[in-house]
């Protein structure tokens, strides 16, 4: 199942992503919706790596912009959104600037999709076989025959017991777990290098989610997937992520290693939302609320899009909007009280 | 009839069976020889719930608890069994909240004139002026202000979506609310919010709640008694706080395993197999047999019934310590 590029390092625990080229390399991203009513910024100044065999969680509330920054990785931004900015690379190829033609290609060969609805990504009206087959001849120009063996195999890979018959079989016929891995063996189909899973789980039991995170982190240890999984679970997350992006307004405001993030947040959003998740030890009279809701693309307010909702604002967060920065030796944060202080002049 | 002893409780399930005929249609059954088939969504199911309390249904998707939720309201009848409500003046307000706010909000009507609907249809206030001042102190009691009144649904969030649909359901003067997956489609820092405001109203107004969630830290958030559902039946009943600290059944064992632990994930977690059996044809004996791992023989011939523990927790399992049955000690009787 060599069929990766990146591929070669079975097994290992992922590393640092600046030890290894990135597969994927976001710089700095955009993306904008005319209106007319004028320009809506949706997201602004993304910007993260995932390294081979790495995944990196991303999370933040609906409308954050989680969704966007994947469709603009697969090439997929529905118009009339479009790039405002940035740039992307993939395996050291810049993509965000091919052609159709070549997104198309780039799309199903290195990089795969998997969505919350696992029936978005299926045809209902043929056989899981033949969408697998097609899949595999189109990306990887073997013969019938060839393709339907590796069809099996991916299907045995992604654990579909009793693949055999059931590879013959519609997507109706399958339970929602088994969908979706029937999806993420299309995802794997010509052996990408990246994986963009967005709310993979969220439509499925606990159970079922955990045996497909499981399978995630598999693929990405033992082919050095790298993959960008989209969740709002922080479960998931602390279970699956190696690092984590927290999106909040269109930008990232905080990244850093999974469980640095989750038990010991420098972003006040990200302290917010970790501490309105229920604990199972404790029943607590209230849960702590973050006041408020985040704010609509059109009435961004000026300086940190945080401030209104923010117990720690000072005068220059109203003013001046914090970059994403260093914060002690792997995370980043994008706040001012890691910046100076929020008293700081404008 | 209410006596002190049974004035407490709000709702009694009393053996609760619904049955889905789910056969094909005719012309396909007599050309394809096929028997008709029914689904058991709810099967034999009691539990009662104390007023002012909170009791959630958790378990795997399709294992009833949507059923359970709208045969409590009377969406359903049950197939046999039944509902009651103990209580002096007989039936009381039931409303239910769903998860998605917004398909239950008419979205052609101004949240105002929504949340006055049933107060005009049950005639609870008399004259516009009542009307619209009830509407007004139920804006404020659940965190929105007079003059959101004045706009239609798609202007507002998620959250605050859900929040409209707690002030219809709380212009009808319900004192019962069924709660399916109410905060399932929002954000984790939006539903703080709507779970402490539900916590509020019930400690405000004594609201008594069926809570359903798949999120178990939701459930024990807002739990007194958790019943644990598996395909159709309760296999573990008892306090909130014994059940996530002692689990007895090997099925809520599992589902509670499954919960990660954010203060220390389990970044290895071997993933427990198997699904869910088709509530069609469901295993013999203890329908949990197929992926329980301390199933023996006598799993496969019979079904386990729930029964109290020493503890006072009730668990449908014979590896489990069984003493007496469930519904000769906790039930209320008719006659009594
Ligand atoms: N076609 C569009 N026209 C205008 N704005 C859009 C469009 N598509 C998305 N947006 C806006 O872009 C922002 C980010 O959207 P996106 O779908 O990426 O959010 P998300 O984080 O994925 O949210 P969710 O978790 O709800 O899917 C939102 O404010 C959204 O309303
Ligand atoms: N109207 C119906 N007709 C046939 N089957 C039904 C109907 N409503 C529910 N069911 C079935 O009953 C079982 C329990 O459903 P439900 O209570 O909705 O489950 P959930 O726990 O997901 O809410 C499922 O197998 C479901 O498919
Ligand atoms: S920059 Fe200021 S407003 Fe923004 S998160 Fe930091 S302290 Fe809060
Ligand atoms: S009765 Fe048997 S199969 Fe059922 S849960 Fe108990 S041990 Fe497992
Ligand atoms: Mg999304
Ligand atoms: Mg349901």
């Amino acid at each position: 199942m060599m069929l990766t590029a990146s591929s070669g390092h079975k097994g290992l625990p992922s590393m640092p992503a600046v030890s290894r080229t990135p597969v994927l390399s976001v710089r700095n991203v955009g993306v904008e919706f005319p209106t007319r009513h004028g320009l809506l910024t949706a997201t602004e100044g993304v910007s993260f790596d995932i390294a081979p065999g790495e995944i990196l969680g991303m999370v933040g509330e609906s409308g954050a912009g989680k969704s966007l920054t994947g469709m603009s990785v697969i090439g997929l931004l529905e118009p009339p959104g479009r790039l405002s900015a940035g740039e992307i690379w993939l395996e050291s190829e810049r993509i965000d600037t091919l052609s159709l033609r070549e997104r198309q290609r780039v799309r199903g060969r290195k990089i795969g999709a998997i969505f919350q609805d696992p029936l978005t990504s299926l045809h209902p009206l043929f056989t899981v076989g033949k969408q697998l087959c097609e899949t595999i001849r189109y990306h990887l120009g073997l013969d019938k025959k060839a393709a339907r063996a590796r069809a099996l195999e991916l299907l045995n890979q992604v654990g579909i017991p009793g693949a055999e018959q059931r590879i013959d079989h519609y997507p109706h016929q399958f339970s929602g777990g088994m969908r979706q891995r029937v999806v993420i063996a299309l995802a794997l189909a010509a052996g990408p290098s990246l994986i963009i899973a967005d709310e993979p789980t969220t439509a499925l039991d606990v159970s079922v989610q955990a045996q497909i995170t499981a399978l995630l982190k598999q693929l990405c240890r033992e082919n050095g997937t790298a993959i960008l999984l989209v969740t709002h679970d922080m479960g998931v997350i602390a279970e699956t992520a190696d690092r984590v992006a927290v999106m909040y307004a269109g930008r990232v405001v905080e990244i850093g290693p999974a469980l640095d993030v989750i038990q010991r947040p420098r972003h006040p959003y990200t302290q917010g939302l970790m501490n309105s998740i229920p604990s199972l030890k404790i029943r607590a009279e209230a849960l702590n609320q973050i006041d408020g809701s985040m704010p609509r693309l059109d009435s961004m307010p000026q300086g940190c899009a945080f401030h209104p909702r923010c117990s720690f604002a000072g005068p220059r967060c109203a003013k001046q909007r914090p970059p994403l920065a260093a914060v002690g030796e792997n995370m980043s944060a994008a706040c001012w009280l890691h910046q100076g202080g929020v008293n700081g002049d404008a | 009839m209410a006596t002190p002893e049974n004035a407490e409780i709000m709702v009694v399930a009393d053996k609760v069976t619904c049955l889905f005929d789910v056969s094909a249609p005719l012309l396909n059954r007599l050309i394809e020889r096929q028997p008709r088939r029914t689904l058991r969504a709810v099967d034999g199911v009691s539990f009662e719930v104390k007023r002012g309390t909170t009791v959630s249904l958790v378990g795997e998707s399709g294992c009833g608890k949507s059923t359970m939720a709208r045969l409590l309201v009377g969406l359903h009848r049950p197939t046999s069994g039944e509902i009651r409500f103990p209580g002096e003046g007989g039936r009381p307000r039931v409303q239910m909240i769903f998860q998605d706010p917004y398909a239950s909000l008419n979205p052609r009507w101004r949240v105002r004139d929504i949340i006055a609907e049933p107060i005009r249809t049950l005639n609870l206030r008399s004259g516009e002026d009542a009307t619209r001042d009830r509407v007004d102190e139920l804006l404020v009691l659940v965190g929105l202000s007079p003059r959101d009144g004045e706009k239609y649904p798609h202007e507002f969030s998620g959250g605050q979506r859900q929040r409209i649909s707690i002030a219809r359901a709380l212009a009808t003067e319900a004192e019962f609310l069924v709660c399916d997956e109410p905060t399932s489609a929002l954000d984790v820092s939006v539903q703080a919010q709507i779970l402490n405001l539900m916590r509020k109203l019930q400690q405000e107004l004594g609201l008594t709640y069926v809570f359903i969630s798949h999120n178990l830290s939701v459930v024990r958030h807002m739990s007194d008694r958790v019943a644990v559902m598996y395909l159709g039946r309760i296999v573990e009943e008892g306090e909130a706080n014994a059940i996530f600290a002692n689990p007895q059944h090997p099925y809520t064992k599992l589902l509670i395993d499954t919960i990660p632990n954010l203060e220390d994930p389990n970044r290895d977690r071997k993933p427990l197999g198997g699904e869910v059996p088709s509530p069609i044809n469901p295993p013999p004996g203890c329908a949990f047999n197929p992926r329980c791992g301390l199933a023996t023989d006598r799993c496969w011939k019979e079904r386990p019934e729930l029964m109290r523990q020493s503890d006072g927790q009730n668990v449908a399992c014979f590896v489990a310590d069984t003493r007496i049955p469930f519904e000769e000690t906790v039930l209320v009787s008719e006659e009594v």
